[in-house]
């Protein structure tokens, strides 16, 4: 350490921000970083991982128990439905609907609302009035009843659950976007920006956005389980992805009829939604306290 | 106050009109309703005149006129798997749901509100890091998960409670648990943070000087404005709530509005289903305006605003 004083005047500040950065991974939540990789792998790379098929049925091993209990075998390790499909297998075809789903509807929904977010809050005045008042109408009412009724009129398919749960989504990426605009908009360097002569829609994209950007990758993270949640319910529902296309929410409601004989059949999807919402609920929590603590009154 | 009032109300109309020319719209993606009502070997004539006499070969902001003034005598037309009138439907099961939204909220008092005060009394303790834990669960086990586990539990394994349907008391058990758990788990976080804002509060510290027992502090100067931003979310909650009413209704077999919107959704019966949406947004609305009128009533910065 033979470097003299003046060379090291930047370097305690750093040094802070480097032992900051290994201070916030080592409280990294493993458990579930873990199980969002399991079950990102799986629902990616599902049909190299089983032999098995996920609608074939296959009468003769119906309701098999999983392993551990009697009668079971490694055939298949989580046991089979009523139709003797692979219940691991359906588990990860599962997955990957779950998964499209969340991406596409934040996608999709997170898109709109951020730019809804980012015009309402700069603008302001009566554009913010009618989007505000809109995003408020939206969270305060039970939208499901709204996804399920485009479901019908339309047909279930994967499209229009997308479609319906971005609507919903929308208002809260809307909210909080504009919120973080409200305040960044009163900054020096925006107002800079103006007098340089920049275009309303450079100083959104250039100078806003970028700003808001932690706080959308948090929000983001906060509402994969949401998002998984809505989407379950809408198939346990019948309004949700059509069978015979394996979906978690549909699995738990096909086994209702057998709680009394086989609880696997429906225990077992429901605890993988459990894992799965937790997972990203407690991941996104760390990212908030790591990259965003003031978010912390918002959701 | 009264322009807040007036404006707010305005909002809320329009916001029905809306609503009702969304699911009108809908309506017309089902497919064409006379295909239906025509037996196979119908004329091109009868057809016709069938459709005339629907009025389905009107415009459509003629039909949508007359969808509105229906809806305005709450005649809703005939369900397609029943063929009876939508109304007589859905009569006898408002108050089975009733009923058992009534519990559930009772089971959401009973469970978020004591436990929020306690977490954000008792910070940092056993029952703060148990309060996290129920708010976790809360959000992230699917309900209709809970129910099916639930039965699972206490009717196929330890044969103590009923399974579906309605009854006695013992019915109400499981059903208002599943329903109001969730709900719970919000209002809990919320009122913990929102306590740990008051606590905070120089009122509090002056109460404190004074002497007061500290019962009369939690109780009676921080927790009842511990409680206003909650009661801003009450319109978010019974979203929440109905939400939840739909599964747990189904899961639990009971007869009302819940699971008839699920056998709305197995029938793709749409009359019956686009009545029910339009009754649950009407009270919803009503419900929100309602919360916002009494908002702007306790706190005058809202109704200036």
């Amino acid at each position: 350490m033979a470097t003299t004083s003046t060379a090291l005047a930047g370097r305690p500040a750093f040094r802070q921000r480097g032992k900051q950065a290994a201070e916030a991974l080592r409280r990294a939540p493993l458990i579930p970083l873990a199980i969002i990789v399991i079950v990102v792998f799986t629902a990616t790379f599902a049909p190299l991982l089983t032999p098995h098929s996920t609608t074939q049925p296959s009468l003769a091993d119906r309701l098999t128990p999983p392993v551990w209990q009697e009668g079971g075998s490694w055939e298949n390790p989580l046991g089979t439905d009523a139709l003797g499909r692979d219940l691991a297998t359906r588990l990860m075809y599962g997955g990957r609907v779950s998964m499209l789903v969340a991406v596409f509807t934040l996608a999709i929904g997170g898109g709109i609302g951020t730019a809804i977010g980012l015009v309402s809050g700069y603008f302001g005045g009566r554009v913010d009035a009618i989007c505000m008042r809109s995003a408020d109408s939206t969270l305060a009412f039970p939208i499901i009843l709204f996804a399920i009724l485009l479901v019908v009129a339309v047909g279930p398919n994967l499209a229009n659950v997308v479609v319906a749960i971005a609507l919903v989504l929308w208002a809260r990426y809307a909210r909080v976007i504009r919120g973080e605009v409200l305040a960044l908009k009163e900054r020096d360097f925006i107002a800079r920006a103006r007098v340089a002569g920049c275009s309303h829609l450079r100083i959104l994209l250039f100078h806003l956005f970028p700003n808001t950007v932690n706080t959308l990758l948090v929000l983001l993270t906060l509402q994969v389980g949401w998002v998984i949640i809505v989407e379950a319910s809408l198939s346990f529902l019948g309004a949700g992805i059509p069978p015979p296309t394996p979906a978690w929410g549909s699995m738990v409601s096909d086994g209702r009829e057998y709680v009394d004989t086989a609880w696997w059949v429906s225990a077992i999807p429901g605890l993988a939604i459990m894992l799965t919402v937790v997972a990203f609920n407690l991941f996104g929590d760390w990212l908030r306290d790591t990259l965003d603590p003031k978010l912390r009154q918002v959701s | 106050m009264q322009r807040y009032i007036v404006m707010r109300a305005g909002q809320s109309i329009i916001a029905l009109i809306i609503l009702s020319m969304i699911i009108f719209a809908l309506g017309r993606f089902t497919g064409d309703p006379i295909i239906l009502l025509l037996p196979q070997e119908a004329s091109q004539e009868t057809e016709d005149a069938i459709r005339a006499h629907y009025g389905l070969d009107q415009p459509w902001p003629i039909q949508y006129w007359k969808f509105i003034s229906n809806a305005a005598r709450f005649e809703f037309g005939v369900s397609i798997k029943s063929k009876r009138p939508v109304m007589d439907l859905i009569g006898p099961k408002v108050m089975n749901s009733l009923r058992l939204g009534l519990a559930g909220m009772a089971i959401t008092l009973i469970i978020g509100i004591p436990l929020g005060v306690l977490a954000a009394v008792k910070r940092d303790t056993f029952f703060d890091g148990g309060a996290k834990l129920i708010a976790i669960l809360g959000q992230s086990l699917p309900q209709f998960w809970v129910g099916i586990m639930l039965i699972q539990f206490f009717t196929v394994q330890l044969d103590l409670l009923p399974a579906a349907g309605t009854g006695g008391f013992t019915h109400y058990i499981m059903p208002a648990f599943t329903l109001g758990w969730w709900v719970a788990a919000a209002v809990m976080r919320l009122l913990r943070s929102s306590m740990l804002d008051a606590l905070d509060g120089e009122y509090i510290k002056m109460a404190r000087i004074k002497g007061l027992p500290e019962y009369k502090i939690v109780w009676k100067h921080t927790f009842k404005n511990a409680l206003i931003p909650v009661l801003t979310f009450a319109g978010t909650y019974l979203a929440t709530f109905i939400t939840g009413a739909i599964l747990v209704e189904t899961v639990f077999a009971w007869p009302g509005l819940g699971r008839l919107v699920y056998d709305s959704i197995i029938w793709r019966d749409f009359p019956v289903l686009q009545t029910l949406v339009m009754m649950i947004a009407a009270v919803v609305i009503t419900v929100n305006l309602a919360v916002d009128i009494a908002y702007a009533y306790i706190d005058p910065r809202i109704r200036y605003n």
